[in-house]
Order: C-alpha cells, then sequence, then structure tokens
C-alpha cells in the first residue's frame, strides 16, 4: 500500500517538474519584458519588476515590428496556398492513378524526404542570385514549398487512399473524368487532411531560419525569427526590449495554439508519424 | 481506341504530378547534383574565375581536424538525444496516455516549448545563461562562488546548448509516442488489469515490446535530425568558442558565407550528406538485423 502512494507521489512529482520547465521560462520572458531597463540593471533577471512598464512594446511596436509580421505573414500564406494546390494534384495522382511509374515517382518523392536543407543551401543560395531573387521576400517561397512538399504529398496521399474506391466507381458511372472527380469529389473529402497537414506546415514556415538567413540580408526582407537576430545586436544593451520583442513574436503562435491545440496536436502527430 | 485511353491516362497523371516535381527538381535534385560540382572549384562565390581544382578540396577535409571535430559533435550529439530524450518523451507521452481526457491541459502546455521559433528560444536562454545575472551564476553566488558563463567556456558550451535542444525535442517526440500510446487498444489495458499487473508491468512488458516499431523511428527521426542540427548551436554559440560547440552545418555556413570558401564549403556540405546516409542507412541495418535475430 505504502509503495503504491510512493509511486503515485513520484509521478506527480515528475508532472510537476516538467510543467514548471515548460512554462518557467516563458515566464520569465513575460515578466522581464514589463521591466525597465534600470530595473533590470539593478535587480538582473530573477525578480519580479519594481514597476510594471508597458513602455517597451509602445518602443518596439512604433519601431516597426509589424513589417516583420508582415514578411512572414506573406511569406507563409503565399507558400501554404502554393504547396497545397500542388501538393492536392501531386496526391490526387499517387492515390488514384495505377500506372507503374507514377509509383516510382512516389518512392522518389519519399526518399527526397530525408535531404537536409544544408545540402542543398549553397546551391539554392547561388541560383537564387542568378534569377535575381536574392534579398527579396520571393525567394524564400521556392524552397518553403518545395521542402515542405514530400511530407505533405505523403500524408495527403494516405489520407485520399482511405477514400472509400465506390464512391470512384459511381462517380465514372456518372460520367465525369479525372478533373471534375478531383476538384468536386476528392478536394472536398479531404478538407480534414488538408487542414492538418495545412498546420504541421504553417508552423515550419513561420519558424524557418536556415533559408532566411541566407536568402535574405536587408531588414524590409527579413521574416520575423530574422528580425529576432537581428534585435539582438541592436538592442543588446536594453534586454527587456529585447523580451518584449520576444513575446510579441510568440503571440501568434500562443493565441493559434490557445484556440486550435486539438487539430494542431493531430497535425504534428500526422507528421511525426511519417516514418 | 485502348492505346488512346492508356495515354489519355498518362498524359492526365503527368498533368497532376508536373508542379510538384517542377519544386522538387529544381530546389532539391538539382541542387543535391550542383553541390558535388561545386566541391569540385576554387571560388568563393561572387568572381567571374572560378578554378577547377579536381579532388584538392576532398584532400583538405580528410585532413580538416575542424570538420572531424564537428562530425564528432554531432556524434555526441545523436548519442545524447537518444539516451536521454526517448525515456523522457516516451514516459511522458505515457503518463498522458494513462490520464485520459484529463490530460488536456498538461498536454497543450508540455507541448508549447516546441511551437516557438529556434531563435526565440535561443534568445531567451542566452539571457536565461547570461554571466553577469543568469541562473548559473545566481546558483553559484548562492553557494559564495563566483560568475559562471556556460556558453563561453569551452568545456560546458556544447553541453549547454544540448539541454535547450532538449527543452524544444522531448515536447516533439512526447506528441510522437502519445500518437503511438493512442494506437494501442484499450482492451489490451484492461486485459492486463484483470491479470493484475501493475502500471509498471503493463509499461515495460506490454506497452514498450509493442511500441518497438515507433520506438525505432523515433530513433532514426533523432539521428537524422542530430546530424543535420544547425539552428540552436548557431543563434547560441555561432559554434564557439574556438570550436568547442561546432556541429558540421555551423562549419560548412561559417566556411561559405562568412569566410567566403564556396566551393570547400560545399564540400564539406557533401561530407555532411554522405555521413548522413551512411550514418541513416548503417543504424536502419543494424536496428533490423536485431530484429530478425529475436
Amino acid at each position: 500500500m505504502i509503495k503504491k502512494y510512493t509511486v503515485k507521489i513520484l509521478i506527480r512529482v515528475y508532472a510537476a517538474v516538467f510543467l514548471a520547465l515548460s512554462l518557467l521560462p516563458f515566464y520569465m520572458m513575460i515578466i522581464n519584458s514589463l521591466k525597465s531597463s534600470q530595473d533590470y540593471g539593478r535587480n538582473g533577471f530573477f525578480t519580479i519588476p519594481e514597476e510594471i512598464k508597458m513602455i517597451n512594446y509602445v518602443k518596439v511596436i512604433t519601431d516597426g515590428i509589424f513589417s516583420y509580421f508582415k514578411n512572414s505573414i506573406v511569406v507563409a500564406v503565399v507558400s501554404l496556398l502554393i504547396l497545397l494546390a500542388i501538393a492536392l494534384c501531386a496526391s490526387y495522382a499517387f492515390s488514384r492513378i495505377r500506372l507503374r511509374w507514377v509509383n516510382l515517382l512516389f518512392m522518389l518523392v519519399i526518399a527526397s524526404m530525408t535531404i537536409s536543407i544544408h545540402v542543398a543551401l549553397i546551391p539554392i543560395y547561388l541560383l537564387t542570385r542568378r534569377i535575381a531573387l536574392y534579398d527579396t521576400i520571393a525567394a524564400l517561397v521556392g524552397p518553403y514549398v518545395a521542402f515542405n512538399l514530400p511530407i505533405t504529398i505523403f500524408i495527403l496521399t494516405s489520407f485520399m487512399k482511405e477514400i472509400p474506391v465506390e464512391l470512384e466507381e459511381s462517380a465514372w458511372i456518372d460520367g465525369c473524368g479525372h478533373f471534375r472527380f478531383f476538384l468536386s469529389i476528392i478536394t472536398p473529402l479531404s478538407k480534414a487532411g488538408i487542414i492538418t497537414v495545412a498546420i504541421y506546415d504553417i508552423i515550419s514556415m513561420w519558424n524557418e531560419f536556415g533559408f532566411a538567413l541566407v536568402l535574405t540580408q536587408s531588414p524590409n526582407t527579413r521574416t520575423l525569427p530574422l528580425a529576432l537576430w537581428n534585435y539582438k545586436s541592436q538592442y543588446g544593451s536594453n534586454v527587456p526590449m529585447l523580451f518584449a520583442v520576444l513575446v510579441l513574436s510568440v503571440l501568434p503562435m500562443a493565441i493559434a495554439f490557445a484556440f486550435g491545440q486539438d487539430k494542431l496536436i493531430k497535425g504534428m502527430m500526422a507528421g511525426a508519424v511519417k516514418g | 481506341m485502348r492505346k488512346r485511353g492508356t495515354l489519355k491516362l498518362n498524359m492526365t497523371a503527368a498533368f497532376f504530378l508536373l508542379p510538384a516535381f517542377f519544386f522538387i527538381i529544381v530546389y532539391i535534385f538539382y541542387p543535391v547534383v550542383d553541390v558535388f560540382h561545386l566541391s569540385t572549384l576554387d571560388w568563393n562565390g561572387i568572381s567571374p574565375n572560378k578554378i577547377n581544382i579536381g579532388l584538392e578540396n576532398w584532400k583538405t577535409l580528410l585532413h580538416d581536424k575542424y570538420f572531424f571535430t564537428a562530425a564528432l559533435h554531432n556524434i555526441l550529439i545523436v548519442v545524447l538525444s537518444i539516451v536521454v530524450q526517448m525515456p523522457l518523451a516516451i514516459t511522458l507521452a505515457f503518463m498522458l496516455d494513462r490520464m485520459g481526457r484529463r490530460s488536456g491541459i498538461l498536454k497543450v502546455i508540455y507541448y508549447l516549448p516546441s511551437l516557438f521559433s529556434t531563435t526565440a528560444v535561443g534568445l531567451l536562454f542566452s539571457f536565461i545563461y547570461t554571466p553577469r545575472n543568469g541562473i548559473f551564476t545566481v546558483i553559484s553566488k548562492l553557494f559564495g562562488g563566483g560568475i559562471v558563463d556556460v556558453l563561453g567556456n569551452p568545456h560546458t558550451s556544447l553541453l549547454a546548448v544540448f539541454s535547450v535542444i532538449c527543452w524544444t525535442a522531448v515536447p516533439y517526440y512526447m506528441v510522437f509516442y502519445l500518437a503511438a500510446f493512442s494506437g494501442l487498444p484499450q482492451e489490451l489495458y484492461e486485459a492486463a488489469v484483470i491479470d493484475s499487473a501493475n502500471l509498471r508491468q503493463y509499461f515495460f512488458g506490454i506497452a514498450l515490446p509493442l511500441l518497438k516499431n515507433s520506438i525505432k523511428t523515433a530513433c532514426t527521426l533523432s539521428l537524422i535530425g542530430s546530424l543535420k542540427y544547425f539552428d540552436l548551436v548557431y543563434i547560441m554559440t555561432e559554434g564557439g568558442p574556438n570550436y568547442s560547440s561546432d556541429l558540421m552545418a555551423t562549419y560548412m555556413y561559417r566556411l561559405t558565407f562568412k569566410s567566403r570558401q564556396m566551393g570547400y564549403g560545399a564540400t564539406v556540405a557533401v561530407g555532411m550528406f554522405l555521413i548522413i546516409t551512411t550514418f541513416t542507412y548503417l543504424f536502419q541495418y543494424l536496428i533490423n538485423r536485431n530484429a530478425k535475430e529475436e
């Protein structure tokens, strides 16, 4: 009996430790963003603010942080729309058209999932310069679409394969061709799969660092993760201000997460089970 | 008549696949081929004179102690990730799975660290580690010690960054295992309870063996992820001080875009590619061979 209780208590402790580890860093981020820089200088990192100040947020916002938000949103939305449109087409072919070369291409897509961006980074950088897209936000769209395609196609294809074949037969009897069938039957029926995969993709694009670091350079083309990087040198001496930037930058994801956590975790699960 | 139908089907398939393969060829297949070509050049990336030096870069790479140090760091991260992150992720997922519906809010909070950009996380922890008034300095001063600079000390920099990697990676694998646990039928647990098995017996005797394939997949993902790791190390230390936290990807990045050695940087990238591919297949072979012996 005693042993049973010790195990229970140990499990609770384990759960609590991880709860603290997950939350404390964010708590620190928020309280430090509310300090004045003098307060931070005097008392350091681990105290609560002497007086709650919103001044850091006001300064950061008037300093034009929203242009970085705009870049991030434009890149993520444009990339996502292109990605979903072409991934849906490809997944339709992979799940509904039974030809040997189509199957071979599917294997090729799966194989390309293991190629890391760092192998492709230098050639893509040179290519981007050649086609005069270097240091524009448009430069990011191609790589973002391409490197999210394999996993997106993989998840959507397995989703479309689940759609019952009888549906197909009755549609063929009604005399509808591949294009009609794709647009008016398969795509609407794949809605749940599309939402799942879209969540997975948009998080990875919103947070992407490597390509944005290499393919953009000037402040007006940088996405949010890179803007944080720039702010580090800009506000290096005013730490609370940097924390205000951090809080603002994680806010959209936190809000989206609060509203759609069920779907999001489902998306992560689908993405995680790709192996 | 029939032949035309097949032709039409082929054309339809090609039409559906063309856009996807345009992107995959331009941004994945072509770069992989091109990087091999670049590795034979002595070139700074800008000037018009590219000098073809054949295998010179490869000879340099084989004697480049910085590259091998970086590769060793990668392998250390691989081992540590599997040893540290997997047990934590599995036990957390098991706990959440057993809690059932009540796990809702806990699941959400545990997942938070994986949600945010590596830049935000990296900057946040740079301040938590800061020497002047960071967490280790505060603790050391409590015991009468002095300033502790974990990121600036070559002996601790890699471990300091690795703990942050764990902080973001554990929730990711937790969700992965949660998906695997939720795939196990509930009757299995009920049957085990009827046979008076306790939680520990159920976990080690029933759940873990059934999850063997998921664990293999997660370890493979972790292996690939650790070999190509870049973000947090670059953000927090840029590979320093004095190469002590350098990884293959950060080394490649600095060579290419800071020292402007495009050709040699490409060689390092190919070296990385070969190492990742070899290790992945070797690892797959080893874990599947053991499975057959059983």
